[in-house]
């Protein structure tokens, strides 16, 4: 143990400790800016570069960056002299001289880090003038790239490339013109970026934010010539409940319901349904490639890959497009939704398909871009039309003067709004197989489950294996969250390093209940921690939790579709990959 | 700001036994920067794109350290590249007027090239001709005691 002063209080603390934790563990708050660490998942930034944390260490000439500095025996260390505040104050007024001042207007204006300093050290002048930098602004279908407004953390560059092994974004130029930015500076369209949104989720101005399509959907709802319906994923109703000031993990499934039925939409459905209908299709595409290997088939694809995050589909289609056979070709729940209702429901109303909007509520920007995919339109007309993220939601209950703590618990419109707890799951990493393999094991088995819970498929290691009983027969699973975990989990496939019958991955760390479009953790995961306890929260509470008992699905599959992968559903519910590698990279692996 | 060219099959080669002759070890990027900045004058995308798929690393990383450093470019040196000593002893006899002549006349700004591709424009460091301040260099050849009215009849001499 190691004996320190901080602010005239003494603390022992362990060999490695920062200076900026020893001080927290006395109430001690340092401001940072840069620095993010995140120790669940092992993801870390501190450079030590915004140098906002700076302290005074007695008997050093230099102020020493708190959150990249180790204690040392008999450190004696000031955080709040007038040294120390000038400095801090000047390196925010340095900061602040090169970043635009619309904050009146600025997508992250009350959730921005850096608007938070400024209130909390009382800056009222900057008084550096000079130039500042103009970048063009990038709209992406999902991300709108902003980079005036870059303090070079490099959070985002840490994400995008340490975490999950993109490459996007790197740090480009120097000195004054430096930022973060990506190859050639062209637009994120021409990136390998697969919108995870991570990206977003730890920039901590306004320089990344989602591409708002609030006012469309607010218009389209207006239109009485559009019969505007709404679904909304299983995470986010694990999470809107943060923006208006309930505790991390308080579900808010009914006063959500409720707050779309007032907004206006003319059916609440739910992407639950969705994601059983997903399970459906999958897991008959599981037991039918399981089937056909048992029978003595070696050529078929194996494992079984999920396919509902499109950030993963497009990580696979940049990466791996060789391995383009082994996902699931059943399309996301987002997707199956828009399809069904563009067919099953439109009939059922009697409308055409170009008389309805379907929107979707997402803790993810990647959907935007999914939605956008040409593939999933039929003349042009999207299955999906708006894909919006749970801020984007939260910012539109405010602007209909919705209180939504005093709203009522209401639950979803039939018949898309019928969702067991198999769907619900899908919003946390391990969720999807776990769905999977409560239909998949009933189907090949002809048994019901003696236990429903899966507890070997959950928790939060980025890369997980278990192996399921399947009444004798061994399925070997594999889970990965987060892309750089994905990456390694497939090249030891590839490698022949393990074999599985069956994977999930999940482009965001935690998966969707810490997509890119959710509230904003600020670095604290028990936030993310808090969500995906509700998620199996909400399973647990549902009557029903398994996908092949929904009701719903199996009237529309009676309806409409017959059986799983029939020709009505590959036609609706099913797609192919690309290869999105480059000319100069396709050319150099010829 | 980048060059688009169409990258022949002998600079690939020529750009895999560059990162090869490094082991294409990801940790040599600098190096394999210089040597291919030698081979082809300059560092166009389509040469970036080729070196991080060698090393196995983001276009975007490739790109970060090309744009950090000023001695690599993106942008072809022209054929007589000009470049103008900003030392101490050139500076203060009067280079900044002579490299704003040479602006002016050519048309560019130093890290540019003309667009016929005949000139480009650089400063330096001193040549160790302090002696000839100040000093202008069209490609290996020196001129010394540079004042802003010869600056047309050097360019004259190139021009084609």
């Amino acid at each position: 143990m190691i004996k320190l002063t901080i602010d005239k209080k003494t603390i022992e603390v362990e060999k490695g400790t920062t200076i900026l934790k020893a001080a927290r563990q006395i109430g001690i708050e340092i401001p940072t800016l840069c620095y993010l660490e995140l120790e669940d998942l092992n993801i870390k930034n501190k450079p030590g570069g915004c140098r906002i944390c700076v302290v005074e260490v007695e008997g050093r000439r230099n102020l020493a960056p708190a959150c990249v500095t180790e204690c040392t025996e008999g450190m004696v260390v000031h955080t709040h002299n007038v040294r120390v505040l000038n400095a801090r104050r000047t390196v925010l007024e340095l900061i602040l001289s090169d970043h635009p001042f619309d904050c009146l207007v600025c997508a992250k204006s009350g959730n921005c880090d850096l608007q938070d300093l400024a209130i909390k050290m009382g800056v009222r002048e900057i008084p550096y003038d000079g130039e500042k930098s103009t970048f063009i602004k990038d709209f992406s279908p999902s991300i709108i790239r902003d980079i005036d407004k870059c303090i070079m953390c490099r959070r985002c560059e840490m994400m995008c490339n340490d975490f999950q092994t993109v490459g996007a974004l790197s740090a480009i130029n120097r000195g004054f013109d430096a930022v973060v930015s990506t190859a050639f500076e062209q637009l994120l369209e021409k990136s390998p970026c697969t919108y995870c949104g991570q990206c977003i989720a730890v920039c901590p101005v306004g320089a990344l934010t989602e591409n708002d399509h609030t006012g469309r959907v607010i218009r389209a709802i207006a239109d009485p010539r559009k019969k505007v319906i709404v679904q909304t994923a299983p995470a986010v109703r694990a999470a809107l409940g943060e923006e208006f000031g309930y505790e991390p993990g308080t579900l808010v499934t009914g006063k959500m319901a409720a707050a779309l039925r007032e907004i206006g939409f003319d059916y609440v459905f739910d992407t639950d349904w969705a994601a059983d209908l997903t399970i459906w299709e999958e897991g008959a595409e599981l037991l039918d490639r399981l089937t056909r290997f048992l029978n003595g088939d070696k050529d078929v694809p194996l494992p079984l890959m999920t396919s509902c995050c499109p950030a993963w589909v497009k990580f696979f289609e940049h990466h791996f497009p060789e391995m383009s056979k082994i996902p699931s070709t059943a399309k996301s729940p987002q997707q199956m939704f828009g399809a069904i209702a563009k067919s099953y429901f439109v009939e059922k109303l009697g409308i055409t398909r170009e008389e309805m909007v379907v929107v979707s509520i997402m803790p993810c920007v990647a959907k935007k871009y999914e939605s956008s995919r040409p593939e999933f339109a039929v003349d042009d007309n999207p299955d999906v039309d708006f894909a919006l993220t749970t801020r984007e939601l939260a910012a539109m209950i405010r602007q209909h003067n919705i209180d939504f703590r005093s709203l009522p618990e209401e639950d979803f419109d039939r018949p898309l709004g019928e969702s067991t707890g198999a769907g619900v799951i899908f919003g946390a990493t391990g969720g999807v197989i776990e769905a999977a393999c409560r239909t998949a094991y009933e189907v090949f088995t002809k048994k019901p489950l003696a236990k429903i819970d899966f507890e070997e498929l959950r928790g939060l290691e980025g890369i997980r294996s278990a192996s399921i009983d399947f009444d004798g027969l061994e399925i070997k699973i594999g889970i990965a969250h987060g892309l750089g975990n994905a990456r390694k989990l497939l090249e030891d496939i590839k490698a022949g390093r393990s074999e599985y019958h069956a994977i999930e991955i999940m482009a965001c760390p935690g998966g969707c209940i810490n997509g890119g479009g959710q509230p904003l953790h600020h670095g604290n995961f028990d936030v993310v921690k808090a969500r995906w306890k509700a998620i199996y929260e909400e399973d647990a509470n549902k009557p029903i939790r398994k996908s092949h008992e929904n009701p719903e699905v199996i009237r529309m599959y009676e309806e409409y579709l017959g059986e799983p992968m029939s020709e009505l559903s590959h036609k609706l519910l099913h797609t192919h990959y690309f290869d999105r590698r480059s000319d100069i990279v396709i050319d150099l692996e010829k | 700001m980048s060059v688009k060219i169409a990258l022949k099959e002998e600079h690939i080669k020529a750009i895999r036994d560059i990162c090869s002759s490094f082991n294409n070890d990801p940790g040599e990027l600098i190096n394999v920067l210089h040597k291919s900045q030698d081979h082809f004058g300059y560092l166009p995308a389509e040469v970036q794109e080729v070196i991080a798929h060698e090393l196995r690393i983001p276009v975007a990383k490739v790109f970060g350290v090309v744009t950090f450093y000023s001695f690599f470019t993106m942008i072809p040196k022209g054929k007589y590249p000009v470049s103008i000593c900003m030392g101490t002893a050139c500076y203060v006899r009067g280079a900044e007027k002579v490299l704003d002549e040479f602006k002016k006349q050519l048309g560019i700004k130093p890290g540019e090239t003309s667009e016929d591709g005949q000139f480009s424009l650089s400063s330096l460091r001193c040549v160790g001709a302090c002696g000839l301040a100040p000093v202008v260099m069209v490609g290996e050849k020196v001129y010394g005691r540079v004042s802003t009215e010869d600056v047309k009849k050097i360019i004259a001499e190139y021009k084609e």
